[in-house]
């Protein structure tokens, strides 16, 4: 089952021509993800050609919808141009739009977001590594890529993880892997201050989801998202929940790279967030090294 | 990126939002002048502001022991003594850290008569995914005390991001401040002027404490007597008179550095420096060498896709840090070849002539071959094989002092 896109999912990839998006559509279709069509305006009826697979190119998002029966978009589209990218997703229906592009003003993200309220697509990111739903095969072939991951660290399985970071996910989703424990879906949702879906949107799915057995969850300084998550969890979620929090040395009043992660008038910091997750019952893992080990102890 | 004081004055002024009449100076001479020319105009009270990006300049000392980065008087020669006695003098106010900040430039404005202090600002709340509007009649203090001691005197009033700020919530915010009367409609400007400064220039604060109401000789009025402003560095591309506004004198010169090259380097007090790619795992590596009982000299992310040239930079800076004892090299390579990114850390090694120990701990695509190449480079660099093993090698490294 897993959350959000399967090894079906039919995935549309905007600004497939572009050196970034041709190199992660090509490493999703050798993950063997469907990626059904790709979106560059201007290079319609164009093909992008990888290996024996040919992919059309259609000017609109809306053509690509209709030609293909795409469901679901990633965004490599640069930072000006991607607010108006998503919004086009949108407008086609897509299911679950994930955007990449790091760098967008918070001003369209406040524009976007409150577009998108009241409608069904789901937004990923942006600023994120994406989504990845592990397949069956070898190196967890087969399954539903859509960024900037690397597949190969993945492996199907019962654990749902959903962080703000890149990096550091992929760090704790090979520590599970090493440790020969699998993941239903793995969900980045960005490092910026206006993301799309938050921490508790994809705990809930997670928490519904009956081929999710257990929750990773990886927070970092700013905001209140991971607070919100733990109150959540304290009242409803019922499978066991274990969480590593970034950021606990950061100065005040700084960005620490994400533009999201900033500890200002003394809220957002680590120390308030691991408490919050400790008293919903969430175990936190002291280090980032033992994010899989503080998981796999309340199995 | 910060503004100075002097510059949110002049983008609140072009919205309607009053400020003091004044002038930014970079010499004593043009302070005379301006004080001059603002008592001519009928200012019976000056003040002459050190313009640095720090706040509690007002109970800042001066390394000379010259008290108070912001002095209240009455002529023209005094604040010239004012100003001759700020220029080119360090300043350090308890946000300025011990080194303190080099004024470059003051404010000198004229200092009106103030019956009231409130408190305006315009910030993103991120709970609600919206702008707010802020206000407080607590003004003239730390707005993080008023909302420790007495959160009922906080008043906020979200913006929906489609409709903009509308008049109406000008005028419940007035009312709630108090400001009724012939102040009622000036307030709804004034609100009206300082979230369309937000809007506008895209900024992810600004704070106007106080916003006071004055007496003037035509009664009294609303005036922003300090301001902040914080300008969202993601969308300076498309304001390029607000990327102008950039000081880069106020910036640390290794970070201004660093961000040429596209990195994200933050100066901390501690002597272990790390290089990383990706800004979670880049704190995460801060963290657990701390854990381990030791001090990041630096936050340094690299980036998810760490290019050659990037890491060679990153080499260059973080060896400019005096502080620095020991360094962690930390890298998931994840689509990256490790053995790549090995061959960068040689090169590195080699261009910069590293002297002090060096910990590597490498994971991810090809890792075996990066783990080949460093060792093969005959490099005195120490290899680890988990980010727990790291974090303990490079601090038990830098209390070696040698490795």
């Amino acid at each position: 089952m897993a959350i959000l896109v399967g090894p079906e999912t039919k995935v549309l990839v905007q600004g497939i021509t572009g050196s970034f998006g041709a190199r992660h559509a090509q490493l999703s279709l050798d993950y063997g993800t469907r990626v059904v069509a790709g979106v560059t305006p201007g290079k319609g009826g164009q093909v992008f050609r990888h290996k024996d697979h040919e992919v059309p190119v259609f000017d609109t998002v809306a053509e690509a919808v209709r030609a293909t029966g795409a469901t679901a978009s990633v965004l490599f589209v640069p930072a000006a141009f991607a607010a108006d990218a998503i919004l086009e997703a949108a407008d086609a229906g897509l299911e679950v739009v994930v955007c990449i592009t790091e760098g967008i003003p918070v001003s369209d993200m406040l524009r976007v977001k409150r577009a998108l309220s009241g409608r069904r697509t789901r937004l990923i990111g942006p600023n994120c590594p994406g989504i990845v739903t592990p397949g069956e095969g070898p190196g967890s072939h087969g399954g539903c890529r859509m960024g900037i991951a690397p597949g190969y660290i993945h492996k199907k399985g019962h654990v749902g993880v959903v962080s703000r970071s890149g990096t550091l996910t992929y760090e704790a989703v090979w520590q599970l892997t090493r440790r020969g424990v699998g993941q239903s879906t793995c969900v980045g949702i960005g490092g910026d201050p206006v993301p799309g879906m938050s921490h508790l949107d994809v705990v809930k799915l997670f928490a519904e989801d009956p081929d999710t057995h257990a929750i990773i969850m990886i927070g970092e300084i700013g905001g209140s998202a991971e607070e919100e998550a733990a109150a959540w969890i304290k009242e409803h979620c019922r499978k066991p929940v274990a969480a590593f929090i970034a950021g606990a040395t950061a100065p005040p009043g700084r960005r620490m790279g994400h533009a999201g992660a900033i500890i200002s008038g003394g809220k957002g910091t680590a120390a308030a967030k691991i408490e919050a997750l400790r008293a919903a019952g969430v175990a936190v893992a002291p280090t980032p090294a033992e994010i899989a080990d503080t998981l796999i102890r309340l199995l | 990126m910060n503004l100075h004081e002097y510059q949110a004055k002049q983008l609140l002024a072009a919205r309607n939002v009053p400020v003091p009449p004044g002038e930014v100076c970079e010499t004593a001479q043009q302070a005379r002048a301006v004080a001059e020319r603002l008592c001519a105009e009928g200012a019976t009270q000056l003040v002459v502001k050190a313009q640095i990006h720090a706040g509690g300049r007002g109970k800042g000392v001066f390394v000379d022991g010259y008290r108070g980065g912001v002095k209240l008087v009455q002529t023209p020669g005094e604040a010239e003594a004012c100003a001759r006695a700020m220029l080119g003098n360090v300043l350090v106010t308890r946000q300025t850290g011990p080194a303190g900040r080099k004024v470059r430039r003051v404010l000198v404005a004229a200092a009106p008569e103030i019956r009231r202090e409130l408190y305006v600002a315009v910030l993103l709340d991120r709970a609600r995914g919206c702008p707010v509007l802020m206000a407080s009649t607590e003004g003239g203090v730390d707005i993080e005390e008023v909302a420790a001691r007495s959160p009922e005197k906080i008043v906020t009033e979200p913006v929906d991001p489609l409709l903009g700020w509308q008049a109406y919530q000008g005028r419940k915010l007035a009312v709630a401040l108090g400001l009724t009367g012939p102040l009622l409609s000036t307030a709804t400007r004034c609100f009206d002027g300082i979230y369309r400064t937000w809007w506008e220039c895209e900024a992810s604060l600004v704070e106007i404490n106080p916003f006071c109401v004055v007496a003037t000789p035509q009664g009294e009025a609303l005036m922003a007597v300090d301001a902040k402003m914080v300008l969202e560095d993601n969308a300076l591309f498309r304001h390029a008179d607000l990327a102008a506004l950039r000081d880069e004198g106020e910036e640390s010169p290794l970070e201004v550095e660093a961000s040429r090259h596209h990195l994200n380097y933050i100066k901390l007090e501690g002597d272990i420096a790390c290089l990383v790619n990706g800004a979670g795992l880049a704190m995460a590596t801060m963290d657990i060498i701390k854990h381990y009982g030791g001090e990041p000299a630096n936050f340094l992310d690299v980036g998810g896709g760490a290019s050659v040239e990037q890491v060679t930079a990153a080499f260059r800076i973080i060896m400019q840090d005096p502080n620095v004892k020991a360094i962690l090299v930390n890298i998931f390579g994840g689509i990256m070849d490790c053995d790549v990114i090995a061959r960068g850390i040689v090169a590195a090694v080699r261009e910069t002539g590293l002297k002090i120990p060096l910990v590597v701990r490498l994971e991810g695509n090809n890792v075996e071959a990066g783990r080949k190449t460093l060792a093969e480079a005959g490099l005195s660099l120490i290899n680890a094989d988990s980010m727990a093993d790291a974090a303990e090698k490079v601090v038990a490294a830098a209390r070696g002092g040698g490795g």
